[in-house]
């Protein structure tokens, strides 16, 4: 399961750098051998495929063969969706995740940066 | 009947309005947050029992002398007659009501949970594919992030996942940063999330009242200082309260608009890690608050038909 996850990651790391495709094959070329040498199935990849196309991460252009898979949004754009999730707390319609600290005022940071130089000054 | 429907409404309206706004700016709770807790659970059961059930017994009085006897004459007329008896509208409007509060709240729950856990899925597979597994700490992901984050996903169908920030470690030492994993694994370990979700719920069901707006900022207020106790237990309160305070008053970026509810919230837990916990009776005194709370709508829904057996 673990493994898989970090399979996806790989694929996607390689899709999202080459943004006019690739096939299966192309991604067993381009993945690293395990250490023993052995190339990744093409039949693993294609599963990983799937399960990434049923994730909304990737699209297949079927009028070629073999299939070519394409990334949906960049990198970048995902990584902007994963970052408003975090940093939007405020609707309670979509507020899942509650962060260690929230987000706060300038001013409440300024007391708080003046708290922790009053605790060293105490520590010394 | 009718005393019991008047009685509910009364304990309906206490606990949807003044109960909740005293409780919500009550310093106790910073000293015994299990316990409030388990008083903002009852409140909400009781508030929300009493409501639906002073509608439901008046509502039904015409039909029997207690509720489960008029509750069924009333589905037998309903179903028999195909109609209800028009003589009195407000009976009937009453029952009508409870009927659609009922449903309100269960779809509000159902649609609330639904959402929310297809947005931590799809955040999660965003997590799998966008940050390398922590070698250090195992159920742990690395964001390769400047800003100092920290939080935790609970697996519903997978692995409870704690996610922190390159920025968060460069930011902390290694006391603080064990202070953040223990905070986070609290939150997985006592299953804050399906309290949260409940209560984001509730109060998406009745957003005007005091019984769910303040119930839901308390209680994630709550849940924070039982992660921040655990953690204190596990790695002392001074790399906690340095924790607390470096992530919180670390310049951060994006957007400034800041809620309410976070105005003090930061200063007033750092402040918190240092207080001792309330003692032992008069926790004790507030469970049993709470348990009446609850068992007093239950008896005077079922009391009537008690004496009658």
């Amino acid at each position: 399961m673990a493994a898989l996850g970090e399979l996806e990651r790989s694929v996607m790391d390689q899709l999202w750098s080459t943004p006019t495709g690739l096939t299966a094959y192309d991604l067993v070329d381009l993945l690293p051998a395990d250490p023993g040498g052995k190339r990744l199935a093409p039949t693993t990849v294609l599963t990983v495929l799937s399960r990434l196309e049923k994730k909304g991460f990737v699209t297949r252009e079927r009028s070629t063969r073999p299939h070519r898979y394409t990334a949906v949004a960049s990198r970048a754009d995902h990584a902007a969706e994963l970052m408003r999730d975090v940093l939007d707390g405020a609707d309670d319609r979509v507020a899942v995740l509650e962060r260690f600290v929230g987000q706060v005022s300038p001013a409440e940071a300024d007391a708080l940066r003046e708290l922790l130089l009053g605790r060293v000054r105490d520590a010394s | 009947m009718l005393l019991a429907s008047a009685l509910l409404a009364a304990l309906a309206v206490l606990l949807a309005v003044p109960v909740p706004i005293v409780l919500a700016r009550a310093e106790w709770p910073r000293r015994a947050p299990a316990t409030a807790l388990l008083l903002w659970q009852a409140i909400a059961l009781s508030g929300g029992l009493s409501m639906v059930g002073s509608l439901a017994t008046f509502g039904l009085a015409p039909f029997g002398d207690d509720l489960i006897h008029a509750a069924a004459r009333f589905l037998e007329v309903v179903s028999t007659e195909q109609t209800v008896p028009t003589a009195d509208v407000w009976p009937t409007l009453a029952v009508g009501a409870a009927a659609l509060l009922v449903a309100h709240l269960v779809l509000n729950l159902a649609v609330t949970v639904v959402v929310s856990t297809r947005e931590r899925r799809r955040h999660r597979d965003l997590v799998a594919l966008l940050s390398a597994p922590d070698p250090e700490r195992p159920g742990t992901r690395l964001l390769d992030d400047p800003a100092p984050l920290a939080y935790c996903l609970p697996g519903v169908g997978a692995l409870p996942m704690t996610v922190l920030s390159q920025g968060l470690l460069e930011l902390l030492g290694d006391e603080e940063l064990r202070a953040v994993v223990a905070h986070e694994r609290a939150h997985l370990a006592q299953r804050h999330a399906w309290m949260t979700t409940a209560f984001r719920a509730w109060r998406l069901s009745l957003p005007w009242f005091p019984i769910a707006s303040r119930a839901r900022s308390s209680v994630a207020t709550l849940v924070e200082y039982l992660a921040d106790d655990t953690a204190r237990a596990a790695v002392g309160a001074e790399p906690l309260a340095r924790a607390i305070a470096l992530v919180g008053g670390h310049d951060t970026t994006g957007p400034m608009e800041t809620r309410d509810a976070d105005r003090s919230a930061i200063l007033d837990r750092v402040r918190r890690v240092g207080l001792a916990p309330l003692p032992l009776a008069p926790r004790i005194l507030i469970g049993v608050v709470a348990a009446a709370l609850v068992v007093v709508p239950t008896v005077l829904l079922l009391v009537p038909a008690l004496l009658d057996l």
